[in-house]
Formats: structure tokens, C-alpha cells, sequence
């Protein structure tokens, strides 16, 4: 057991921390290591053009998408490098969350589903950040149950082969600035809700699409809803054949999982710094013995989190596939920074619920507390992790599903009885 | 970066899951937990010719002088099969105190004994209700003689000698070698949550005691082995919560209920995810206390405090939740639930409880370790 680089992955890694020191927009490094969840990150600039501009000069150095063939942009290195650069990227890496997305879980949708003309065409100016992708999946009615989805494509009946799209998505990071979108519909509601579902990518400009920002609980308005009213989409923007979207949509979700939960923070060492900052009774909260208990378990959590990602990461290494314990990261980084949010305000007293530049820590544990909410529920809700950790992990059956045989237009709607 | 056991290490976790499933299935933990015996001398000795008891014991001194990562492997198969062996007294504890700090007669003298399981040794520290601390500790030794009372000390009632933390003549900590076989010594036998791991009680009387390690040494000493001995405890309480959790999982997928198995149900089913999640957060935990029991890493007192505790907290999730995914028949004799459950309550006292290891893990840390925790 050890922690160090092969000698390859060290010489991998001297490279990449010489060409990051050499080119980050070091102006923005205080600011964003200040950042926290919830908070803004860089605030100095426009945010979305300060992550392009660092994607682009990336791509131009060949450090864009590492794991991606060099012909859609990427490096084609291995994923113990792709790993190795994430960690020298450290806090830069927060600059092209705008990405995420695009990169995490369209982009190899794109490439395991779209045409050779399509991915030389799309996946390029995604990997260099020239382009934006979003994902346009979740529903009002359907939400953990995706495949209720309602938004409706239907053949053009002019002949063109065209599909004409109304209908509504919510809950879409980033639409408000991407270029592209990975839409899911439904063109057959006359099959089980499974088989009668069609994936298709579209321009966000195209006409008929219409986005709005969700004013979120925390206040911030990260998310959308796109309004789809008679869009046009040429049939050759379909991603697999008719029917089958279910089965590319689920290329997607496995790669978001994988994306949103590996290397996720719980909010510990900022927490921990202001236990030794915060008094009780004038001795630091740190001594405190119900402070310890409480700190206690959060930091297991924390450093069982970390030593998970160390685990995949040494699989990686060894060109092994990482176990199914890296399923773990979302739930538990997600409910850990919640309890913890609360408790920082606990020990912050009747002035945790104040809210202001002088909360402790810039009002970081405040700016938790609102948006961890989000955090259990956002790319699988802790009850759909735990049905997959459930099922897949430890093999237990799956539920038994009322709506599997029956057509999607005959599943009710309403729980409530009609009157 | 390789946080793992390597492919030798996996043979013998391997090798020690077919030796224990043959020799130490439940009817073995449970002829302890009903019978006259304190332990499973069979299993014992099996393990002893294995070679295994003295994995981490220099091949001088007769062990295996392979390295603690085997006895970490080790250990975590004895939790998962509940082994009603006195392994942490006389391995993790009196062993490794030997090594740490034992005299060049005293380790010749019974290091081999104790690798060939010949002897047992333990360690002797509480002397009664509540958590142990320095001022805690009455016990005085004068002119060679030990006299005081240490009570719980596991296995006390079968070791041959015990490690006993005590006073000098200036009334510093010091550690002492005491057999117990000795005149001065009297032990009892105390009924405990786990029977299937003995506790006693051990007064001594101008028992013969002899110095081990620097004197006035004694607390700093043993907080190092604890240290050591946490992090092969920790490996042991994975492989309990892992054991508890495969039972919990195999009844939820027999057991049927409205027409339907019960592991189907997702008050079960998270439960039983849940129940993952904390025993692989123990995993990871353990390895990387596994990496610092090893390499002599500073940060060691940090890695062994977060094993510790993370593997308490793992091993007494799963135990109780076997119980409940089990329903009724979990509180039965008959169902092997309350085995698990005994023993992961006992471990978690033991070496300390989980709120003195919680306390322990945080004035570390702020001690100028959280980066590397964090």
C-alpha cells in the first residue's frame, strides 16, 4: 500500500503541473478557492467566458477531454492521467463547471451514439469549450421516474421526415448559455412508457425553444425550464433508432453519476477550520466534547470518502475497473454537507441565521445550508441511489412495477380519485 | 498510488475464509457462547500452525515475519467469522507491546510462545467504571510487587501473562509484566454482553511484576500500541459489519412477505444500502489506516483514530440492522443476529470506547493533522 505515482504517472504528472503553473489565470486562484457550494465562484468576470477562455487554451495545448480520442478533441490519455490532471487542476478545475455536463454526460452519449459525421462535427468544439451542451431530461411529471417523461415528438406530416417537438423540460443546468441540448421525448404513447422513447440533440436557438430561469429556493437560478413549442428537428439529429431513447439515456445517466459523485466535497476542513476558530465559553469550540463527537463523524466520512476515490483511483492505475464502491460518493457527500451546514449554524448560535459578509467564513455554512437541498436530490435523489446500491450493488430485486405492461397513456396521472 | 492489498495478500484472505468457514462456522462461536470453554482452543491452535498468529512477529522471534498488512487481512477474517479467539489480547496487544517495547529476554521469552499460540498475553489497564485516564490508574507496583485491581481485562481469564499499566515507586505510569499464574495473582471470570470473548477481573496481591519498556513511559507507550492495535481492531469490526451485512442481505432475498421478497421493499432494501455505504466508508477507513500502521506514517494517530472509528460506527450499524431486516426472528437464540450484535457492542468498548476514540481522533487532528485527514 502506498501513494505514490508509478514512474510514468510521475513524470505525467511534472508535465501537468508545470503546464498548469506555467498557463492558469492565476488572477482568479484566491477567488476561487474561497468559492463554496452554493456560493458564486468567480465574480470578478464574466464567469462563463473566463471558464471558455481557459477550456480553449486547454484544447490548444492538448489538455481538453484527456480520455477522448484525439479525433473528437481529446487527448486519448488514460484515465489514471485524466485523474492525475483533475488533481493538479485543483482549483481552476471549478472554473469550467459550465462543462461539466457537455463533457461528463453528452459528450459520450454523442460518441457512442451519433453518426462519424456528427461526432466530428459536434465533439470537437465541445471538448475545446467553443460550445455548450445541456441535458434536457427531467419533467415536471417525471423527475426519478424519467421514463414518464410527456414531451412529445411527432412526424412532420409534410413528408420532410422531420419530427416536430412540444412539451416542457425543467431543472436544466446551463440552458441559458449553451449552444446544444441532448432531448429525450416520447413518440409512441401507445407502448409500455420504456419502449415509446426517442433521444435527439438539437441547437438551442432553434426556433420554438424557449428558456426561462427557475428562481431556486436558495434564491440562485442555476436551473431552467425549456418550453418546446412546434420545434422542427431534422431526423437525422435522432441519437439510436425510434424507440430506443431509454436505452441511450441511460449512457448518459451512468456517465452523470460517475461525474457528479467522484471527488465530491462535504464542507469538513472549512468546517473544521472554524471549530478552531469559534469560541464556547471562551475556550475554542474544538475542546468542546459534544463538538468532537459531532466532528468526528463527519471527518470519517470525509476521509472514508476520500480513501473511496483513493481506491477507484489505485484501480485505475492498475488499468482495472473501479469497484461499485464509488456509488457511495453523492449520498454520502450530499446528507453530510447538510448536517453539517446545520450544525456550523448551531454553534454560530441566534446570529447563525443571520446571513451577511460578516458570517463567519463570508456566510459559506449559510450558502450550504440553502443549497445542499439540492445536492440529494440533483443527478439521482438518495432514493433512487440507494434502490441502485440496492439492486446493483448488493442484488436485491427490484421493485415491482405497477406501470411496466401498461401503455403509457393509461398510467394514471393522479393519485387522487377523480370526482 | 496503490491503496490496496496485494494479489499475495488476497490468496491469504482467501485461505483464511475457507480455514474459518470449515473450522469456525457458527456451531464453533456458539459452543463458546453455551459451553464451559472461555475460547476455541482448536481454532486457536489451527491458527497458530497456520502461522498467522505470528504474521507480524519477525521470524527471530518465531513468527512469519511477513508484515502487518497480512495480520490486518487476518484480522478482518476473524470479525467476519465471529472467531472466539483471544487474537486482539495476545496479538494485537501483548505482542505488539513486546515489539515496541519489550527487552531483548523478555521478547525471546515470549514472542515465540505467543506466535506459536502457547501463550496468550493481554493487556491490563482499566480498573473500572468509566473512561480510563491517567489519574484513573491506582494500581502501584513497589519493590517488584504489583497491587491493585484491574477490571474489565479481556481474555484476563485465560492469559498467561497481561501487560498491566500501574505505578512506580515515584508514582509515574509504568508498564509491567505480570504472569498471571503467579503467586499474589487471583482472576475471576466476568459474565459480559459477548461470552464468546472472555473478560475478567485480576487482583494482584505483591504479584511479581516486572518492568517493561522505560519507566514513567507507561501512558505514552501504550498509546502507541493502542494506536497499532486500533487499526487490526478496526480490520476485525469491517470484517463483522461486512459479515453482518451479507447475513442481513441473503435473509432479504429468501424471506418473502406480501407475496414478494422482503429485500424487494424499499424500507429494506435502503436499509440494506445504507448498511453498505457504512461499511464501505469502514473500508476505506481501514485501508488507509492499514497504509499508516505500515509505513511508520507520522500521521498514524489520526489514520488509526479514524479506522477506529469509522469501523465502530460501520459494525454497529450493520449488527443492529441484521437484527431488524430479520424482524422476529432476529431476536431468536436460534438466529446467529445476536451473535453479531454481542460482538460488535464488545468491540466497540474495547481498546476504548467510541467516544473516547472520537475525542481522541479530534485533539489529533487539531493537533495539526487536519489537512492530512481532510
Amino acid at each position: 500500500m502506498d501513494f505514490e505515482d508509478t514512474v510514468e504517472e510521475a513524470a505525467f504528472r511534472t508535465q501537468v503541473r508545470a503546464w498548469i503553473d506555467a498557463n492558469a489565470p492565476k488572477h482568479l486562484e484566491d477567488e476561487l478557492k474561497r468559492a463554496s457550494f452554493g456560493s458564486n465562484g468567480v465574480v470578478s468576470e464574466d464567469p462563463i467566458a473566463a471558464g471558455k477562455a481557459w477550456q480553449k487554451k486547454k484544447a490548444e495545448a492538448g489538455w481538453a477531454c484527456l480520455h477522448w480520442p484525439k479525433e473528437y478533441g481529446g487527448a486519448a490519455r488514460t484515465p489514471i492521467e485524466r485523474v492525475i490532471w483533475g488533481q493538479e487542476e485543483g482549483p481552476y478545475a471549478a472554473l469550467t463547471g459550465v462543462f461539466t455536463i457537455g463533457h461528463g454526460m453528452c459528450g459520450p452519449t454523442v460518441m457512442s451514439w451519433a453518426s462519424e459525421e456528427h461526432k466530428r462535427k459536434l465533439l470537437p468544439p465541445l471538448a475545446s469549450g467553443e460550445h455548450v451542451w445541456c441535458q434536457l431530461f427531467s419533467e415536471p411529471a417525471s423527475g426519478s421516474d424519467l421514463a414518464g417523461l410527456r414531451t412529445r415528438a411527432v412526424k412532420a406530416d409534410d413528408g420532410s421526415g422531420d419530427w416536430i417537438i412540444n412539451g416542457q423540460k425543467i431543472w436544466t443546468s446551463g440552458a441559458q448559455y449553451s449552444d446544444w441540448g441532448l432531448l429525450i421525448t416520447r413518440t409512441n404513447p401507445d407502448v409500455p412508457k420504456h419502449k415509446g422513447l426517442t433521444m435527439f440533440f438539437l441547437s438551442m436557438k432553434t426556433p420554438g425553444v424557449e428558456i426561462r430561469p427557475i428562481k431556486q429556493a436558495n434564491g440562485q437560478s442555476s436551473f431552467n425550464e425549456v418550453y418546446f413549442t412546434d420545434v422542427r428537428i431534422p431526423d437525422n439529429q435522432r441519437l439510436g433508432e425510434v424507440g430506443q431513447g431509454w436505452e441511450v439515456s441511460l449512457t448518459t445517466l451512468m456517465n452523470e453519476r460517475l461525474s457528479i459523485g467522484s471527488g465530491m466535497s462535504t464542507g469538513f476542513p472549512e468546517l473544521f477550520r472554524y471549530c478552531m476558530e469559534a469560541e464556547i465559553d471562551g475556550r475554542p469550540a474544538v475542546e468542546d466534547s459534544s463538538v468532537r463527537s459531532r466532528l468526528a463523524q463527519i471527518a470519517v466520512k470525509q476521509s472514508g470518502l476520500k480513501y473511496t476515490g483513493m481506491r477507484a483511483i489505485s484501480a485505475l492505475s492498475k488499468g482495472e475497473i473501479p469497484g461499485p464502491e464509488n456509488s457511495i460518493g453523492k449520498l454520502v457527500a450530499g446528507a453530510t454537507m447538510q448536517d453539517l451546514s446545520m450544525f456550523a449554524l448551531d454553534l454560530q448560535g441566534e446570529a447563525g441565521a443571520v446571513w451577511d459578509e460578516d458570517s463567519p467564513q463570508q456566510g459559506r455554512f449559510q450558502a450550504m445550508l440553502m443549497r445542499s437541498p439540492a445536492t440529494r436530490i440533483e443527478g439521482g435523489s438518495d432514493e433512487i441511489l440507494r434502490n441502485i446500491i440496492g439492486e446493483r450493488v448488493l442484488g436485491l430485486p427490484g421493485d415491482i412495477r405497477v406501470d411496466k405492461d401498461v401503455a403509457f397513456k393509461d398510467i394514471p396521472t393522479t393519485g387522487r380519485k377523480k370526482k | 498510488m496503490n491503496l490496496d492489498f496485494s494479489d499475495e495478500q488476497k490468496q491469504l484472505r482467501d485461505q483464511m475464509r475457507r480455514f474459518l468457514s470449515e473450522k469456525c462456522p457458527s456451531a464453533a462461536v456458539r459452543a463458546v457462547l453455551e459451553g464451559p470453554e472461555s475460547y476455541d482452543k482448536n481454532l486457536y491452535r489451527g491458527l497458530a500452525e497456520m502461522g498467522v498468529l505470528g504474521a507480524a512477529i519477525p521470524e527471530e522471534y518465531g513468527g512469519s515475519g511477513l508484515t502487518h498488512l497480512e495480520l490486518c487481512v487476518v484480522a478482518e477474517e476473524l470479525g467476519r467469522a465471529l472467531a472466539p479467539v483471544p487474537v486482539s489480547s495476545s496479538i494485537y496487544l501483548a505482542a505488539e507491546f513486546l515489539l515496541q517495547a519489550g527487552a531483548s529476554k523478555q521478547k525471546e521469552l515470549w514472542l515465540p510462545k505467543l506466535a506459536a499460540g502457547e501463550a496468550i498475553g493481554t493487556f491490563a489497564m482499566s480498573e473500572g467504571q468509566g473512561r480510563t485516564t491517567p489519574a484513573r490508574i491506582s494500581a502501584k507496583v513497589e519493590a517488584g510487587k504489583l497491587t491493585g485491581v484491574k477490571f474489565p481485562v479481556a481474555d484476563g481469564d485465560v492469559a498467561d501473562f497481561a501487560i498491566v499499566m500501574a505505578r512506580d515507586e515515584q508514582g509515574k505510569l509504568s508498564l509491567y509484566l505480570v504472569e498471571l499464574t503467579a503467586a499474589g495473582v487471583r482472576r475471576e471470570a466476568l459474565e459480559s454482553i459477548d461470552p464468546t470473548r472472555g473478560q475478567a477481573r485480576l487482583v494482584f496481591d505483591r504479584a511479581p511484576a516486572e518492568l517493561i519498556g522505560t519507566k514513567g513511559d507507561g501512558w505514552h507507550i501504550a498509546s502507541q500500541v493502542l494506536d497499532r492495535a486500533a487499526v487490526l481492531m478496526a480490520f476485525e469490526q469491517l470484517g463483522g459489519a461486512d459479515g453482518a451485512l451479507e447475513m442481513a442481505r441473503d435473509y432479504a432475498l429468501e424471506r418473502m412477505a406480501f407475496g414478494r421478497p422482503i429485500g424487494s421493499f424499499q424500507g429494506i432494501k435502503h436499509m440494506l444500502a445504507d448498511m453498505y455505504v457504512s461499511a464501505t466508508l469502514a473500508r476505506s477507513n481501514c485501508y488507509y489506516g492499514a497504509w499508516a500502521l505500515v509505513s511508520g506514517a507520522a500521521e498514524l494517530p489520526v489514520a488509526a483514530a479514524t479506522a477506529r472509528v469509522s469501523a465502530t460506527t460501520a459494525f454497529q450499524h450493520c449488527a443492529k440492522n441484521n437484527i431488524q431486516v430479520h424482524g422476529g426472528m432476529g431476536f431468536t437464540w436460534a438466529f446467529d443476529c445476536h451473535l453479531f450484535y454481542r460482538r460488535s457492542n464488545a468491540l466497540a468498548l474495547s481498546l476504548g470506547a467510541q467516544s473516547t476514540w472520537e475525542t481522541l481522533l479530534i485533539e489529533r487532528m487539531s493537533a495539526g493533522n487536519a489537512e492530512t485527514a481532510a
